[in-house]
């Protein structure tokens, strides 16, 4: 600790801080302009003049030192910041009425702090540039002529999500910010996350079209599983801002462009406001009684007539823990156990992996400490696209010097900034984790003391490696040796090392045994338990792990309590007061099967678009067309609501309290701020209400807090958990009373298996079920974009989001494109055994050769009408990455 | 393209020290700097593109467009600045329909303005490509043209 005098008054400071980290301590005011808390220091405006010890220094740079004596309002200071901020003054566009940030400047405020005057300024008016504004992006806009040099978009665009688009072009007086080549924003690297704009002190950079809120209020962002804090700013009925929360520990106020600037879904004109029912296959308005008197009719009539299994229940992602725990409990109170949701098609092979090698099957690290790994192996995770503010931090990582092995059958953006990109061939993944393994073993990488201390099994899982061939593996994959062992050594040598992954692992037919593979890496290496390591599933929607834990899923009561245990059946069925089924019910894609054979009678559907989702959705939406009663609840009349018999609107994430469990297992709040558009309610209302409509008793909660209590009742990984310990950070279960703090990272002393030990599992290399033959060459695996989310019902409802990405083009290497005789932009048949969809071509060096890449976001060219739906055994999940297909010029 | 560019980049490690030599190379090799060899050489660094851009434009010797088949350099140092080299920029501009910086549509010239080209004895001086040409009147500057591109 250092002490010193700034005007005279003795502050305190630790060593290493700026004057102006000291001055703003104590609470003087010192005017800045090209400084920024969250970024480097760039020492250019010069505004932030103190004198120190008798000479001038820039306050933001200039290190506190003992006994030192500080002045911030000497004559000679205010002279030379006056005149800096006049020489800023001078250059810079004066409109500042018609201004959007007029009043909310920075620059304006230190003009007035240091005692510019109007007529000053008019002697010294120059010409300004000039440059036309840069309307290309559709969420703000860039107007050089109120650029002041300041640098902060740069450092923003750097230092906070790494990606670098912008930099200081040109020289002299020609200077300015400019991205590759000088033009529109549009045509650049940018990824539109916005992190300049939200800092720009000027109107240089500024929001499109944005009103001031009259209030602001905490929640969590509705799209991605990284459940980054958002503050929702309000007018009247309406969403008209976002912004990162600063203070939340999971995105420190960073966002994407999705969670930044999509939400105009929100007060969309598309949203549904009256319940639905179809009468001679249209769809007529009803009120709610006479819509929920049929669901509920219908569904008890089934229930008598053919058994309780003949229902059957989709739950959501999307929705709060409160309504996924609702949602089960009406289904399990029905008498079956079918319910489930679309996690089946994402990480049930995690769930059953990661629960099979650890005991939990969850991301096993924090968000936080990403941050700290030595070295990263990302595989399967498209990070900086589908999770982009944990792309963020992987970048800032990388910057900092750690380590990063992307495996990939694309050159995604990461790769480009990788040690090792192995290039595998899709479905391919557990070879090349075998591999990996293999060198591990082989070198004797491997940490003996945490294998033998805290893991069994090894002895059998080294037989089974002993088995296997370098070579061959290598050649399955078509990675080169070389690169495997490079980055089997970078994984190993480095510690804590990292693992990351995502879809790419687990939808494939072998999916559980892809995640086994990693897992049993991660033991290998000792990389469990500390922070900076772990195996983490990067979780795909909002509450997808949420979801999971309140046992929306066909074997499991809420918490991952099985409901084989005839002791946790007689648990919740004290709790519910009705008996309950022993029997595993049915799972999501067995859900379709049984309804297209009859078993199943009525559907319900909520908040989910398995029309769009689901592999092969050709043979879905017929066996939706036939199901007898299909009930779908969500926000918008989606590809699968308008196959239903009775389509109930529902509120938003804006429109109702809740919570939702990010990736890293923590739970937040999510806070309604505005009603629900017309007679939409809540998905807790409904289903209460509902409920009631059935007979069961159980469901008069007084809001969602009360069935919090419930949950926290009979789920003991949650048992300290009430929306008063919610209020501030969220909490990260296991959460077991009202003193444990959550827990951040799993396993730090013991596994959660039976005797705390983990478990390595011999697995051996399947190929996928679909490979490229004569008939269907080319393997055809799907992914997702940054601009985009899920089937789009939401983000295709973005005008601005539509802007960026406004159409499906499947990507394919150029060599295969000119084979087949196919130019950019043409149009193309893609046919699977399954179906076929036409779509536009672009050829790109960043897909394999032999491979064709596409989204699912798009309804006009739906990717899963081509993908197929052979299940992975253990955990059931389709193999949506990969599959054989055709290309042909259309 | 991108084959030409990164046989050149392929004699450089790729450090951050040698993006002017490798800027440089590339300009040699293809006349100028386009985006997309920027990109290659970005990304042959490991540095955000926008950085290589913002280091090529502050050196006024890298151009951005495909230069002409010749280069015309018009001299503005002290000594044909007084004897009237902005009188010879504006014939020039207005001869080849260019502005300085540019290169005409048939891609015959560039056009260029330097300091001092060394010469200041026969000021003012235009110089194309290796050939100077001094004591220019605005009207003479058509012969000089003729003669290289006939
Ligand atoms: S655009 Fe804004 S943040 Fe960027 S340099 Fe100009 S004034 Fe600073
Ligand atoms: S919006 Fe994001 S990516 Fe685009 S320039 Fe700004 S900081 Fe960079
Ligand atoms: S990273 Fe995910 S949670 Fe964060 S703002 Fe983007 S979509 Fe929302
Ligand atoms: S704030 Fe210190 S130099 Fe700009
Ligand atoms: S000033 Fe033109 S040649 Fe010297």
């Amino acid at each position: 600790m250092f002490s010193l005098t700034i005007n005279g008054i003795e502050v305190m400071a630790k060593e290493g801080m700026t004057v102006f980290e000291a001055a703003e301590k104590a609470g003087i005011y010192i005017p800045t302009l090209c400084h920024h808390e969250d970024l480097s220091t760039f020492g250019a405006c010069r505004v932030c003049m103190v004198e120190a010890d008798g000479s001038l220094v820039t306050a933001c740079r200039a290190p506190v030192e003992e006994g030192m004596v500080v002045r911030t309002d000497s004559p000679e200071v205010r002279q030379v910041r006056l005149s800096n901020v006049e020489l800023i003054l001078a250059n810079h566009n004066q409109d500042c009425q018609t201004c959007d940030k007029n009043n909310n400047c920075k620059l304006q405020e230190v003009s007035a702090f240091v005692g510019v005057t109007p007529e000053r300024m008019q002697s010294m008016r120059r010409f300004v540039k000039d440059e036309p504004v840069d309307d290309s992006n559709p969420f703000f806009y860039r107007d050089q002529t109120k650029c002041i040099m300041c640098g902060i978009c740069i450092r923003a665009c750097e230092e906070i999500n790494g990606v670098g688009a912008i930099d200081f072009a040109f020289r002299g007086y020609e200077t300015s910010v400019s991205v590759l080549g000088n033009k529109p924003i549009y045509d650049s690297r940018c990824e539109s996350c916005g992190e300049c704009v939200e800092r720009c002190p000027t109107g240089a950079l500024a929001v499109k079209d944005q009103s001031i809120a009259e209030r602001e209020v905490k929640s969590t962002c509705p799209y991605c599983g990284v459940g980054c804090g958002v503050t929702l700013g309000v007018r009247g009925e309406e969403v008209v801002s976002v912004r990162g929360t600063r203070d939340h520990p999971v995105n420190h106020g960073e966002l994407c462009v999705k969670g930044r600037y999509g939400f105009e879904f929100i007060n969309h004109p598309e949203r549904l406001t009256s319940p639905l029912v179809k009468k001679n296959g249209a769809f007529e308005e009803v009120s709610w009684d006479e819509a929920l008197d049929l669901v509920a009719d219908k569904l008890s009539g089934y229930r008598e007539q053919d058994g309780a299994d003949s229902l059957a229940g989709i739950s959501s992602a999307r929705c709060t823990n409160e309504e996924n725990y609702l949602f089960q409990k009406l289904f399990r109170m029905a008498g079956t156990n079918n319910v489930d949701h679309c996690a089946r098609l994402c990480h049930a092979p995690t769930v059953a992996g990661l629960a099979t090698a650890f005991g939990s099957g969850a991301m096993t690290n924090s968000i936080a400490d990403i941050e700290e790994a030595a070295a990263f192996f990302i595989i399967g995770s498209n990070t900086t696209e589908t999770h982009p503010v944990i792309g963020y931090r992987v970048r800032r990582a990388r910057k900092k010097g750690a380590a990063l092995i992307v495996a990939d059958p694309r050159s995604i953006p990461l790769a480009e900034q990788a040690d090792v990109h192995l290039q595998l061939l899709p479905g391919t993944n557990s070879a090349l984790l075998l591999a990996m393994a293999k060198v591990i073993v082989q070198e004797k990488l491997y940490d003996d003391a945490f294998v033998a201390d805290r893991c069994e099994e090894f002895d059998e899982y080294i037989e089974a490696l002993e088995s296997v061939c370098l070579d061959e593996l290598a050649d399955i994959t078509a990675v080169p040796k070389e690169k495997i062992i490079q980055a089997a050594r970078i994984y190993a040598e480095n510690t804590p090392s990292t693992i990351l992954y995502a879809m790419g692992i687990t939808q494939h037919s072998h999916g559980t045994d892809n995640v086994l593979a990693l897992a049993n890496l991660a033991m290998l290496t000792g990389n469990m338990g500390k922070r900076g390591g772990g195996v983490n599933p990067l979780r795909g929607q909002n509450n997808v792990q949420g979801a999971c834990d309140m046992g929306a899923l066909p074997n499991v009561f809420p918490g991952y309590q099985s409901v084989i245990s005839p002791e946790n059946r007689r648990k919740f069925e004290e709790a519910y007061g009705v008996e309950l089924s022993g029997e595993p019910g049915l799972t999501l894609t067995e859900m379709f099967k049984g309804a297209g054979t009859g078993d199943i009678k009525a559907l319900y559907v909520m908040g989910e678009n398995p029309a769009m989702s689901e592999a092969d959705t050709g043979e879905v939406k017929e066996i939706l067309e036939k199901t007898e009663f299909l009930v779908v609840q969500d926000l918008f009349l989606t590809e699968t609501a308008t196959y239903a018999d009775v389509v109930l609107p529902a509120a938003s994430f804006a429109e109702k309290d809740g919570t939702f469990v990010n990736t890293e297992r923590r739970i937040q709040r999510v806070r309604g701020v505005i009603n629900p558009p017309g007679e939409a309610r809540s998905d807790l209302e409904i289903l209460c209400d509902l409920a009631g409509r059935m007979g069961m008793s159980g469901f008069d909660f007084s809001g969602p807090e009360d069935v919090m209590e419930e949950i926290a009742s009979l789920v003991p990984n949650w048992a300290g958990v009430s929306y008063q310990r919610l209020n501030g950070d969220g909490l990260c279960w296991p959460c077991t009373d009202e003193a444990d703090p959550g827990t951040p990272i799993l396993y730090t002393e013991r596994f959660l298996r039976e005797g705390g030990r983990a478990k390595f599992s011999p697995i051996v290399y399947g190929p996928p079920q679909e490979t490229p033959d004569e008939n269907y060459p080319l393997i055809f695996t799907t992914g997702r974009v940054l601009y985009h989310f899920h089937t789009g019902t939401m983000t295709r409802r973005s005008r601005g989001l539509n802007a960026l990405h406004d159409r499906e083009r499947i990507l394919m290497n150029p060599v295969d494109a000119e084979n087949l005789g196919l130019n950019a932009g043409d149009t193309a048949r893609v046919i699977s055994r399954r179906g076929e969809v036409t779509v536009e071509v672009k050829p790109a060096p960043q897909i394999k050769e032999g491979t064709v890449f596409m989204t699912f976001h798009f309804a006009e060219a739906c990717a899963n009408v081509l993908t197929n739906t052979e299940l992975d055994p253990a955990s059931k999940i389709p193999e949506l990455k990969v599959c054989a297909v055709r290309v042909e010029p259309a | 393209m991108e084959e030409r560019i990164r046989t050149v980049l392929a004699s450089f490690e790729g450090k951050r020290n040698d993006l002017i030599p490798m800027l440089q190379a590339v300009q040699d090799e293809l006349g100028h700097l386009s985006d997309t060899a920027m990109k290659e050489i970005a990304s042959y660094v490991g540095m955000p593109e926008s950085k290589v851009y913002g280091v090529a434009t502050f050196y006024s010797q890298f151009y951005f467009e495909p230069r002409g088949e010749h280069e015309i350099k018009v001299c503005l140092g002290t000594a044909c600045h007084v004897t009237g080299g902005l009188q010879i920029v504006d014939a020039m501009e207005r001869e080849l329909g260019v502005k300085c910086g540019g290169t005409t549509c048939d891609q015959k010239f560039s056009l260029e303005r330097v300091n001092c080209v060394g010469a200041c004895a026969i000021a003012p001086v235009v110089m194309v490509d290796d050939d100077v040409y001094g004591r220019l009147e605005a009207k003479t500057v058509k012969e000089v043209l003729e003669k290289h591109a006939p």
